[in-house]
């Protein structure tokens, strides 16, 4: 009888762990095809049978990605604009979290639900108004509607995160400040912020990989070849360079690269930050 | 004393009162933005609505509800495909990434060693760009020269035409798709984590099996996620995009003509802006209607340890 459990129990195990190591397998192998592409000439990769592993190695493929393709350029370019997001974001979504986590205002709870309700619209109903909009304020072909959404308020979802985390912060803390004379700016750079850095840090994480990952955007607004961002020009790849799919596949991997280290950075925070929307939404 | 009294109130009355000026100022930006970027954008969106309004006429006429008649008439010939396309790829993305981000969460949540790295390698498709992951995944699905072929090929299976043929270019896509459902098995694994333990030692004192905890204990406790979890995929199915863009622009045939991506086309690409804006209202509402059943059944369903919020 003993004996009996302890082996269903290592033979669940057992199945356990190999599930989890085919799926892993499975979520890991795109990956590895891809950089085992981009490290090929065009006759490894069409040879019979497969070439599994780059034998030799090329590196000509990342070298003619950043100049053939221009993708330097572009590499700039959404540098630049993920930079002026996450400012914008960090900036306006904190100082959002605070109003609402921190301060009693009348209308505070009305406007909270509705910022959040603003999370269920379908980006297509706006989508055209939004877009009419810029292109009257002559807005079309320049990074302004990509940046310009990030100094207000950068996304309900972030201000939902850190006011969720600002509401956390003992009360103490703000009323002593008011008593040593502290105003709300104070309060708020002073004390709210230094406490949040954790989660504000995710925050621009979340942005960084939002930004970065962005299509529509770009693809509605960004016109002119020498403003495309890196996801723009990826999928312009695909049209100019169509079978060269070494190429395509060095590009690809420059563009993900970056997102990858900054989950590895903060792989905790970032799962934990999407963890707490399930469970507190 | 009295006197004091009144200077207290009247200082308490001015805090209050700039702690409503500064609540306001602070959260000023965030409002702006809602104001410009959602609200008054669905008061055009739902007059355009209603409107011809295309950008290369030189006037508009309001029509009434013209546009949502011809959705449902004969000389429109997408509407009908671009809805089968999307409810078929919502249709079984919905079971499918809840069904297959729970089993994956389940696992990860039992007791066993490196957790963390599991869950990571699992989440780290969900972050890379979608147009990157539509790229490598255009060239695993290669016919000839992909991995996936090749591999079918080698034990022996002839392949699918994959996004290349109408039948099965949908079920393709969803299948992709469970290669990006890291986020919804994260939250499912923070849901199963957090149920507590007792409820499990109170069932192993019954004598219960693995079975049992998850059908009497970890599945009624993780209703909420479950709830959770289930409309945003249902709303995030019904706004799929990108892939039908970028890997098959909506063919073969219309197969996979996604509704958001017939929108983006009777905007941006036939200066329909009016009709585009009622096809998105259209959505919208659709999304209302499914997110209210979902909502209205979840007392049926849903258990929340605190009695319901």
């Amino acid at each position: 009888m003993m004996h009996d459990t302890r082996v269903r129990r290592f033979v669940g195990k057992f199945l356990i762990y190999l599930f989890l190591i085919i799926v892993c397998f499975l979520a890991f192998l795109p990956f590895l095809w891809m950089v085992r592409s981009s490290f090929m000439e065009l006759k490894q990769m069409y040879k019979v049978p497969t070439e599994w592993i780059p034998n030799p190695l090329t590196f000509e493929n990342f070298a003619s990605a950043i100049t053939e393709t221009g993708m330097f350029n572009y590499l700039l370019n959404t540098v630049f604009i993920v930079a002026m997001n996450i400012l914008g974001t960090v900036l306006t979504a904190s100082m959002a979290a605070y109003a609402f986590a921190r301060l009693n205002w009348k209308g505070r709870d009305v406007m909270f639900v509705l910022l959040l309700s603003s999370m269920m619209l379908p980006g297509a109903v706006t989508m055209v108004p939004v877009y009419v909009g810029w292109s009257r304020l002559g807005g079309i072909d320049t990074y302004w509607p990509l940046i310009l959404p990030a100094y207000l308020g950068g996304g309900a979802y972030n201000i939902f995160l850190l006011r969720q985390f600002m509401k956390g912060i003992p009360h103490e803390l703000d009323e002593a400040a008011t008593i040593d004379g502290a105003g709300k700016v104070r309060i708020f750079f002073n004390i709210i912020i230094p406490l949040t850095k954790a989660s504000i840090v995710v925050v621009a994480m979340f942005c960084f990989m939002g930004v970065w990952n962005d299509f529509m955007g770009p693809l509605l607004y960004i016109n002119s070849e020498s403003k495309y961002t890196v996801s723009i020009s990826l999928q312009s790849l695909q049209g100019s360079y169509s079978s060269r799919w070494n190429l395509i596949m060095a590009a690809s991997a420059i563009v993900v690269l970056p997102c990858v280290v900054v989950f590895l950075l903060g792989q905790k925070h970032i799962i934990g930050g999407i963890a707490i929307s399930g469970i507190k939404g | 004393m009295a006197e004091l009294q009144t200077r207290a109130a009247k200082s308490m009355r001015w805090y209050q009162r700039r702690e409503r000026a500064a609540g306001w100022l602070f959260a000023a930006p965030a409002l702006i933005g809602f104001l410009a970027l959602t609200l008054l954008p669905m008061i055009f969106s739902l007059y355009w609505s209603l409107t011809d309004f295309n950008v290369f006429k030189s006037e508009t006429n309001f029509i009434g509800l013209d546009n949502f008649r011809q959705m449902f008439s004969a000389s429109d010939l997408y509407f009908k495909d671009s809805i089968k396309a999307t409810a078929y790829y919502a249709v079984l993305n919905v079971p499918a990434s809840i069904l297959f981000s729970f089993a994956v969460a389940l696992m990860l949540s039992s007791n066993i060693k490196g957790r963390g790295v599991f869950r990571s390698i699992f989440y780290l498709p969900s972050i890379i760009p979608a147009v990157a992951s539509c790229m490598v995944w255009v060239w695993l699905l290669n016919q000839q020269y992909g991995l996936i072929n090749t591999v079918l090929k080698s034990v022996g299976i002839t392949p699918p035409a994959w996004i290349w043929s109408k039948d099965t270019v949908i079920p393709t896509l969803v299948m992709i798709n469970m290669w990006n459902t890291g986020g919804t098995m994260v939250i499912f694994l923070a849901g199963i984590m957090s149920v507590p333990k007792v409820y499990y030692e109170a069932l192993e004192i019954d004598g219960g099996n693995a079975f049992h905890k998850l059908i009497y204990v970890t599945i009624p406790m993780v209703t909420p996620t479950l709830f959770f979890n289930t409309i945003m995929a249902i709303i995030n199915s019904l706004q799929v995009f990108t892939q039908g863009y970028i890997m098959t622009g909506g063919g073969p045939s219309n197969a996979s003509l996604f509704y958001c991506l017939y929108i983006y086309r009777e905007a941006f690409q036939n200066a329909n802006m009016g009709y585009a804006c009622a096809l998105a209202w259209l959505l919208f509402l659709i999304i209302l209607a499914l997110t209210m059943v979902v909502l209205k059944s979840q007392r049926h369903w849903v258990y929340y340890s605190d009695g319901g919020r």
